[in-house]
């Protein structure tokens, strides 16, 4: 039945926007790089990066967000003026105008191995250092592990925060790496000694 | 019909509910992008343009302040539709507190206001105008039935009448508009 009347209660009222919100327990927003497109998460408004990954897909967001919400809170929503500070940081890294991301990190979203490889590499392999797989490995006390570090590298939710693209095969070979082996070759040529600009 | 919870308090610590329910709540961006347009449509349609949008908005900071204790995902738009019900009469009733002239002669007045950026189909503003001079209960009842697409039960929950009430407002709010489109 087509009854004029209800098909037009139906379609509601015209209406204009959609809801703001001032924070959220977990904002995120994307961030187009010269390395790729970045999403990056917060806890809080102010709170530490809780994730700065590549988007290597169309459903990056969504699975991003899924993750989020079960491992920090649901409240998860996109705020990109949450994250202009994070996409500032990261836009100065990538022009040489920084050396480090100053904004905490939180690694919520690594397991207990991944953490304990990422804390240590960025402990140890400064900018425009280099280690391999084997090096990392024997500092985390698993010297056969090299695989295993890999594997935990390619899952770094904090990418250029955590310098994952500072490490490399034994060879010297670039390996992978999750933005992509041109991302990694940019990072390395932009923190190479040759590359590097006077920060002071 | 999802259980709703009460009033949720003005603030909640960030996080700290987070995972108090145990139940696995999707993120809540994906509510907003799934839903905020029939979220919007309910507020505008038993709020008004005037108060629509405040409704709508004051819904949705409901709905987030109270999201980490549900404690059932089935639903959601039906959770949604309820707390914005609940607003819409919140402000309603604090607007009827204050008003000296009657509510829908002020609704009806701002019937013709372009209500949103790709307005107005005349015919619509004079629908809409319609429905907001309706008694409450019949405007509550007609707008929850065909705008918010809710099944009569849920209807009846949200009003908290019984479901041959909630029938009968619905087809008496038909009948006032028909009478009023003729």
């Amino acid at each position: 039945m087509n009854d004029p009347l209800t098909t037009a209660l139906a379609r509601g009222p015209r209406v204009g926007r959609p809801p703001t919100f001032p924070d959220a327990d977990v904002a995120y927003a994307a961030h187009d790089t010269v390395v790729g497109r970045l999403l990056l998460a917060r806890l809080g408004s102010t709170g530490p990066l809780v994730a700065c990954v590549y988007a290597a897909t169309a459903d990056s967001e969504e699975a991003l967000a899924e993750r989020l919400a079960r491992t920090c809170s649901p409240r998860v929503l996109r705020l990109p003026h949450v994250l202009d500070d994070a996409r500032r940081e990261i836009d100065d890294y990538l022009a040489g105008q920084r050396h480090t991301i100053e904004i905490a990190v939180d690694l919520s979203l690594a397991t207990a191995f991944q953490r304990e490889v990422l804390t240590t590499l960025a402990a140890r392999v400064g900018y425009g250092r280099r280690a391999t797989y084997g090096e990392l490995a024997g500092w985390v006390g698993r010297p056969a592990a090299a695989r295993a570090v890999g594997t935990a590298l390619g899952a770094n939710p904090l990418c250029i925060a955590l310098p994952c693209h500072r490490v490399v095969g034994a060879s010297g070979a670039l390996a992978g790496y999750a933005g992509g082996l041109p991302a990694k070759e940019h990072l390395l040529a932009l923190e190479s000694p040759g590359a590097r600009r006077a920060l002071d | 019909m999802a259980p709703v919870p009460p009033h949720p308090p003005a603030a909640s610590q960030p996080g700290a509910a987070a995972r108090s329910s145990g139940v696995h709540l999707p993120p809540f961006q994906e509510l907003v992008d799934a839903h905020w347009r029939d979220v919007a449509r309910l507020a505008h349609a038993l709020a008004g343009p005037v108060d629509g949008d405040d409704v709508a908005q004051q819904a949705w900071l409901q709905a987030y302040a109270a999201y980490p204790r549900l404690t059932s995902a089935r639903n959601l738009r039906g959770w949604l539709l309820t707390v914005t019900h609940r607003c819409a009469t919140d402000v309603h009733r604090a607007r009827a507190r204050r008003a000296v002239p009657a509510e829908p002669d002020t609704l009806v007045a701002h019937g013709d206001s372009t209500p949103g950026p790709d307005a107005s189909d005349p015919a619509d503003d004079a629908l809409w105008a319609q429905v907001a001079a309706l008694p409450d209960r019949q405007r509550e009842a007609v707008v929850l039935r065909y705008v918010a697409d809710l099944d009569h039960a849920a209807v009846a929950t949200a009003l908290g009448c019984t479901p041959t009430t909630s029938r009968r407002l619905v087809s008496d709010a038909l009948a006032a508009l028909r009478r009023a489109r003729s």
